[in-house]
């Protein structure tokens, strides 16, 4: 690993990286007596690309829900911005700047693609119920305000055009792209990709991989992702987790992660002599 | 003009004014099958006790009176005040908000995440519940309401008809006033949700609510309101009804005749509420008056039903209802 310490470190591409955003201390969660994730610890720094990666029913999707807090998990400590994060729903979670998208998707199908990312920036308006119910003060100003972040969103992620449609129209692809849209309209510290790129073709996955790109280039966002594909995770990211069967066997850059033994074994698997 | 036209007309407009009051209580169940997908079976009992809390404040009735005496040996029912009615309204609705809330806490917390026809059958214990405890309560004998809305015929419109036509149609000021407050609660229903933020994250609650946690909103936070709106529709629609017919137990009933007007309307369309109360109104009404003395009357119990069940073969999302969209 290059010069990684508590202060961070600079990437490959000249990127710096901030000290510890999040981290996950020796966290264990079970589905009943089935363990999902056993004893697992990693950090993820301010700035950085991190993915998680790891074969089917590794435990990648899990470690993402605990992270997100659909998942409480029955040992371990989650750490967010310095301090200990004790349990919490999914959204208060979200109400700490951790924004998500769902490997399968989660829109709200009957709304439109404006009013979806809308409800993205949810959180952060401040007038109340009263206020909204009368639309007096703030209220209509605010509206305002946030519209104008949305349409820039909109723009930014190339999606004019549909800005209208009501999302259960939309193909696949562009669905994709809007719940990205959602989850950037929050302004997250953290954004988690559950599979962005699951089941795209090439062209949207070119599309996908420089937005996220971009996105941590231009906001300065933290991502962590997970993901299948080995080829898109090791161009995208700054350092990579690997799971298999619950555990932790891998965790440092791409090119370490490649060389690693265990990982080798877990996705080519073991040779029995 | 003949009788028979002049009738005719007195009867569709007495048809779309009853087709009003339904509704007023399909109202109610739109907007929390909007929110939750959960059809409250509960929504005429809640109406019901809406009206009998508002009686109790209004007379100064002491709540569970029966029951403590009873226990106690003390002979209690009235405080000795009479509430002013805005006072007795305002408060009413508080207690729906707080009903709202623990219908939440002990209901609709412990059924997350379960199958729509599990809220469904809790939705009735709820309504055998609130039925018990209204009786309890308030009593179980038929009560008036009065809370100075106008009654009776309305004078400017009989006078009106009579140099039109030569003949008076008689309208009830009463059901003038419930069409009035029946639009502007659609009017402020419809804006609240499509303009403000909490409308934005009440549908998105009723969309997808693994997407709506992801996004901050508290599911916890949106039920309790859309129960409380609900009640608070419920109180209107108590209101209404009971200022016309009294305060009786029979009320929840009129429940089911929301029934038949949300299929025509569609369950998720605040304005199909509206207009499928008024076809259903106007149709029975017209039905029983042109069909009736053919087929030996009383058609009124159930071409609601059968009008419905019309349009569930020929449009099963209703007049207004969403398409469902479906990519395969």
């Amino acid at each position: 690993m290059k010069d990684m310490n508590s202060e961070g470190y600079t990437t490959a591409d000249g990127r710096k990286i901030g000290g510890v955003l999040m981290e996950m201390k020796n966290i264990t969660l079970r589905f009943g007596g089935v363990a999902a994730i056993t004893d697992i610890s990693f950090d993820i720094r301010d700035g950085e690309i991190r993915a998680i990666i790891g074969p089917n029913g590794a435990g990648k999707s899990s470690m993402l829900n605990v992270i997100s807090g659909f998942y409480v998990p029955q040992e371990g400590e989650v750490w967010f911005k310095g301090y200990k994060r004790g349990p919490m729903k999914p959204y208060q979670v979200a109400r700490l700047g951790i924004a998500r998208t769902f490997q399968n998707i989660a829109l709200f199908d009957g709304m439109s693609v404006l009013d979806n990312i809308m409800t993205g920036r949810l959180t952060l308006m401040k007038s109340g119920l009263l206020s909204q119910a009368m639309w007096w003060g703030g209220a209509q100003r605010e509206e305002t305000e946030h519209r104008e972040k949305v349409e820039k969103i909109i723009d930014f992620l190339e999606i004019q055009s549909i800005r209208k449609t009501p999302v259960g129209r939309l193909p696949y692809g562009l669905k994709k792209r809007v719940e990205l849209a959602r989850a950037l309209a929050a302004e997250p510290k953290l954004l988690l990709l559950d599979e962005p790129m699951a089941g795209m073709n090439v062209e949207e996955k070119e599309d996908m991989c420089r937005f996220i790109l971009d996105v941590n280039d231009e906001f300065g966002t933290t991502i962590a992702l997970i993901e299948h594909d080995m080829g898109v995770v090791m161009d995208l990211s700054d350092r990579v987790v690997v799971m298999d069967y619950g555990k932790k066997i891998g965790d440092g850059t791409p090119d370490e992660v490649r060389s690693n033994p265990d990982v080798i074994n877990a996705y080519l698997g073991v040779s029995h002599d | 003009m003949s009788d028979q036209i002049l009738f005719a007309m007195e009867v569709t407009l007495n048809g779309l004014m009853a087709g009003v009051m339904y509704s007023l209580v399909a109202l109610g169940f739109v907007l929390i099958f909007k929110a939750s997908g959960i059809f409250n079976y509960a929504q005429g009992v809640l109406a019901l006790f809406a009206a009998l809390t508002l009686v109790g404040f209004q007379n100064g009735q002491v709540p569970f009176a029966h029951l403590i005496n009873a226990i106690f040996g003390t002979n209690l029912h009235h405080f000795g005040w009479h509430l002013p009615a805005v006072v007795a309204i305002i408060l009413t609705a508080a207690v729906m908000v707080l009903l709202a809330m623990i219908v939440e806490k002990f209901v609709l917390q412990h059924l997350v995440n379960q199958a729509p026809i599990i809220l469904f059958m809790a939705t009735i214990g709820l309504a055998y519940f609130l039925e018990g405890l209204g009786d309890i309560m308030w009593g179980a004998d038929i009560k008036k309401l009065d809370v100075g809305l106008p009654q009776g015929a309305n004078e400017a419109f009989e006078a009106v008809t009579d140099s039109v036509f030569g003949f008076g149609l008689y309208i009830d000021n009463l059901d003038i006033v419930a069409t009035v407050v029946a639009a502007l609660l659609v009017l402020s229903l419809t804006l609240f949700s499509q303009y403000t933020k909490y409308g934005r994250a009440l549908r998105a609650v009723a969309d997808d609510h693994q997407a709506a946690l992801s996004v901050g909103i508290s599911l916890r936070f949106i039920w309790v309101l859309v129960w409380s709106i609900a009640g608070i529709v419920a109180l209107v629609a108590g209101i209404m009804w009971g200022s016309k017919s009294g305060v009786q137990f029979s009320l929840s009933l009129i429940a089911l005749k929301a029934l038949p007007v949300l299929m025509l309307g569609g369950f998720t369309s605040i304005p199909g509420a509206i207009v499928g109360g008024l076809i259903i109104g106007m149709g029975e009404k017209l039905f029983e008056f042109f069909a009736g003395p053919l087929i030996g009357g009383a058609t009124e119990n159930w071409f609601a039903y059968v009008l419905a069940l019309l349009f569930l073969v020929f449009r099963p999302q209703g007049l207004f209802g969403e398409k469902i969209i479906e990519r395969v």
